[in-house]
């Protein structure tokens, strides 16, 4: 963004890297008629997953975020593109009615994923609630991460053409 | 990660749904949750799997039994799956596990 003021740092994150073994988790996974507990490994066992880190449905970022990559077509990658927030399911559930999109979303609302990924953004102003710093990683069939990017601003976007060309190096 | 058979379609804070998971908790039976919201006109998955659209439903693949009305559910649960059994799980005979009686929300 080009703003005449500094926008929050947030410094580097200690996150999991490229070419590391992702770390497994289980929580709730929401899509257009349902939820249920899924891990990320079942995903991955599947093919390439696309985990898209967001901050809570309903804030803005999370609208540009989703309504990007639906209308950059992700959904046609022959990969599984999910999303994270700390949403619960039944916000999960109406943003995808709003968002008109086709993908799934995880719910963490105790932020335990951000912490084993090492990409948590404790929010200011709202006491007691952490959330997902936005961040996106590209997991191979074999659970290795093979594209990693995590915000380092508050707010920052994906880099969507580095995120296209990633999920293409490993379909 | 095994693969359960059965899956219960359930709401959440559901006493019906509670009462075929203690059930399905007593005879240590394997199953996958899903959970559906209240409004019936966003169960439409539920009415695909069971014709209707209350809850709970139950879907069993181990004898492609597709059942609603938790009552069912304990009975079949029992017949099936319980010390007293009538029958052992058997291949799907369509419409054998239909819902018996009609009510909403049992």
């Amino acid at each position: 963004m080009d703003l005449e003021f500094d926008v929050v740092d947030m410094g580097p994150a200690d996150h999991v890297e490229e070419g590391e073994q992702v770390p497994d988790f289980t929580r709730p996974l929401v899509n257009d008629e349902y939820w249920e507990d899924a891990s990320l490994s079942e995903l991955t066992e599947a093919g390439p997953v696309v985990l898209v880190f967001h901050p809570m449905d309903g804030a803005f970022p999370a609208t540009y975020i989703w309504n990007e990559l639906r209308d950059r077509d992700f959904a046609d990658y022959d990969a599984t593109v999910v999303g994270l927030s700390i949403s619960t399911p039944y916000e999960h559930k109406t943003f995808i009615e709003e968002r008109e999109v086709s993908f799934q979303f995880f719910s963490d609302p105790a932020n335990g994923v951000a912490e084993k990924f090492g990409v948590v953004n404790d929010l200011d102003g709202m006491a007691g609630i952490a959330e997902p710093r936005p961040a996106t990683f590209v997991i191979d069939g074999d659970g290795t991460v093979r594209y990693a990017w995590v915000a380092r601003e508050w707010p920052d976007f994906p880099d969507y053409d580095e995120l296209e060309d990633a999920v293409e190096r490993v379909v | 990660m095994s693969d359960p058979q059965l899956t219960l379609y359930r709401l959440q804070a559901c006493p019906f749904c509670e009462r075929v998971v203690r059930l399905l908790n007593e005879y240590d039976i394997e199953y996958d949750s899903r959970f559906i919201e209240p409004m019936h006109s966003e169960r439409n998955v539920v009415k695909r799997v069971s014709g209707k659209r209350s809850v709970p439903a139950l879907v069993d693949e181990n004898t492609g039994a597709a059942l609603t009305e938790s009552a069912n559910i304990v009975s079949y649960l029992e017949t099936t799956y319980g010390e007293n059994r009538l029958r052992t799980p058997e291949p799907a005979d369509d419409g054998e596990a239909e819902v018996l009686r009609a009510g909403e929300g049992s």
